[in-house]
């Protein structure tokens, strides 16, 4: 016969336990999901990007023979990278401060305020085929809307998707129509900035400028953050544009100039079948955004600040 | 239901607050200045609103001319003549008919298994007490980092052993999994829900599956609208995915479907444009009948950065 107190105890730990158990179950279809989908892939690709792997033969073990041929014999690799890094570089600064302005104009009291945010975040939920094709007729150098409203202006527009010069600038322009998402975040934050902090820094003249610099921008830079972060992350995954919108139907076309990282990988893995050497390209992608990542974590502590001490 | 009232006499409680406030602070007459800078801002923000407005309207205007007429010059404003046919010949000729199909079956699935899933598994990690919790959370936030195309390959691999391909399997078997973002924007809404109302019921002798299915779920229409809005947009517009699994024409979604028209119709803009109005309307539809859920989306993840 067990003790009364003991038998309390055993009968708490078990419904502890059968609890974690039911937890477990719970969480289970993503633990599940993480092993099946992302885990056990990453590590196979891990393994392969050091194999010959091409879906039909024999895996050979090759060393780092694909991470050579990348690094030193692939020059169109090298392009591509070119080609994400420029993309990235000029789209998410330029989206995130577009996002950002959109946002304190529209943070106020206005006639028509809530259509204005409606219109503005309209393009943003568009995406796909429809609006690169849409785009591509607007951008047709000669027939398109765009070059026509330049020529109002007396500006010659540029052959935009034909001319390689211009190809990712006229990308960087249709990603810009879509800048609206950004622009909700960041009205979100806004409409969290308490109304004290305004009125003190008035008490102390400070004008519109000075407000922004000094009150709005530093309680915002949590979401200035999270937008380049995500920015980054995103912008590195560009690939789309440049299967659809590839001049005369030919990815990347023209010359390669819209060749971006994802696409060369694209092309290799399920073109080519080159498999090994496409998984060696998808791992140092996530070394790039890893290391990009780490940075931006670091510098963030610098400059982001957090309501309520160190996050 | 008690809390919808609740919530909302708060609201309009703060509205109330909000326009006193304002009139009070209206009251003392802005200076002109003040006024000016307004009407320029307002009038600024009525081009730029023109401006985004612009491509849409140029995207219906073009599909309802004729191709003489786009070939003109000037190009017209608004057509001549309204070319409705444009779009019986962009629907038959595009199969779209039958992409449609295929898309909505598609989306159908992804949204049914992301709800189900995501909220089983926001479930656990919300409600749930076990060890390990914390470390399992922290690693499914660490996979949003992950770029997809890193296991796009490796998944490619998996499928085609498993003799997926050109089958609807890849495209949504893995929705019965959950994805990270969702099960957190999730979380996020569950933790808001008391404690004690799931105390409650296990005390009526209900287990977590039972709270789950018939006191969390209803409870959480609004997150639920959100992400299953947010999943149907996705599929909706998949196009990668379609584009490596899907090799039989009689399978394509609308994206490809697209995609493959836009390659015949090249230079047949006012067919191309008429697809894609087909293609994109009805997410224009959504949006405007939904735009809360689009919007809260977004918010509820904002709400979680600062």
């Amino acid at each position: 016969m067990a003790h009364p107190q003991h038998a309390a105890a055993r009968r708490g730990r078990s419904l502890a336990s059968r609890e974690a158990l039911q937890g477990f179950v719970f969480v289970s279809p993503w633990i599940l999901g993480f092993l099946l989908f992302t885990a056990g892939p990453m590590l196979f690709s891990l393994y392969a990007s050091f194999t010959n792997y091409d879906i039909t033969s024999q895996m050979a073990w090759i060393g780092f023979k694909n991470y050579d041929t990348m690094l030193n014999h692939d020059p169109l690799f090298w392009k591509s990278l070119r080609n994400t890094l420029y993309f990235v570089a000029i789209s998410v600064p330029l989206q995130t401060v577009a996002g950002m302005l959109l946002a304190v104009i529209l943070n106020r009291r206005m006639l028509g305020i809530r259509l204005f945010r409606t219109v503005f975040y309209l393009p943003s939920v568009l995406s796909g085929v429809g609006v690169y094709v849409l785009w591509m007729m607007l951008l047709s150098p000669s027939a398109g809307l765009v070059n026509l409203a330049l020529s109002w202006l007396g500006i010659d527009g540029p052959a935009w998707l034909t001319d390689p010069a211009w190809t990712k600038n006229a990308i960087i322009l249709m990603k810009l129509w879509g800048a609206g998402s950004m622009m909700l975040l960041y009205l979100a934050s806004l409409q969290g900035v308490p109304n004290k902090l305004y009125e003190a820094a008035e008490l102390d003249g400070a004008g519109r400028l000075r407000k922004f610099w000094h009150v709005t921008l530093p309680m915002i830079t949590p979401v200035i953050f999270f937008e380049i972060v995500t920015g980054f992350i995103g912008g590195f995954q560009i690939f789309q544009e440049g299967y659809v919108m590839g001049y005369g139907n030919d990815p990347g076309a023209p010359m390669n100039s819209l060749l971006f990282y994802n696409l060369h990988m694209f092309l290799k893995a399920f073109k080519v079948f080159d498999m090994g050497y496409a998984m060696a390209m998808a791992w140092f992608l996530f070394l790039i955004v890893l290391l990009l990542t780490l940075i931006n974590l670091t510098l963030s502590r610098f400059w982001v600040h957090y309501e309520g001490g160190e996050q | 239901m008690n809390m919808a009232t609740f919530s909302k006499r708060e609201y309009a409680r703060e509205r109330e607050q909000a326009r006193k406030i304002a009139l009070m602070k209206a009251s003392p007459a802005k200076p002109l200045r003040s006024k000016l800078s307004t009407l320029l801002l307002f009038l600024l923000m009525t081009l730029v609103g023109l401006l985004m407005l612009v491509p849409l309207w140029w995207m219906i205007s073009t599909s309802l001319k004729s191709m003489r007429e786009i070939m003109s010059y000037p190009p017209t404003i608004v057509p001549e003549q309204v070319h409705w046919d444009n779009y019986v010949h962009a629907w038959q000729k595009g199969h779209f008919g039958r992409y449609a199909l295929n898309t909505l079956l598609l989306a159908g699935i992804v949204v049914f298994s992301h709800v189900l899933s995501n909220t089983f598994v926001a479930y656990g990690f919300a409600k749930i007490r076990f060890k390990g919790k914390k470390l399992l959370f922290s690693i499914m936030l660490g996979t949003m980092m992950i770029p997809s195309f890193v296991t796009l390959i490796p998944q490619y691999i998996l499928f085609s052993k498993l003799h997926w391909i050109n089958t609807y399997l890849p495209l949504t078997v893995p929705g019965f999994f959950g994805s990270a973002f969702q099960i957190f924007l999730v979380r996020q809404f569950f933790m808001t829900i008391p404690n004690e109302l799931i105390e409650a019921g296990k005390v009526d002798g209900a287990n977590h599956f039972r709270i789950w299915w018939q006191l969390m779920l209803p409870l959480s229409l609004p997150v639920i609208a959100t992400i299953a809005i947010m999943t149907f947009q996705g599929a909706w517009n998949d196009f990668t995915g379609p584009l490596i699994y899907i090799n039989s024409e009689s399978l394509f979604n609308l994206q490809i479907g697209l995609q493959a028209f836009k390659s015949t119709e090249t230079t047949q803009w006012h067919y191309l444009m008429a697809g894609s109005v087909i293609v994109l309307l009805p997410v224009v539809l959504l949006f405007f009948l939904f735009q809360k859920y689009f919007i809260e989306g977004m918010n509820i993840s904002s709400a979680t950065k600062g």
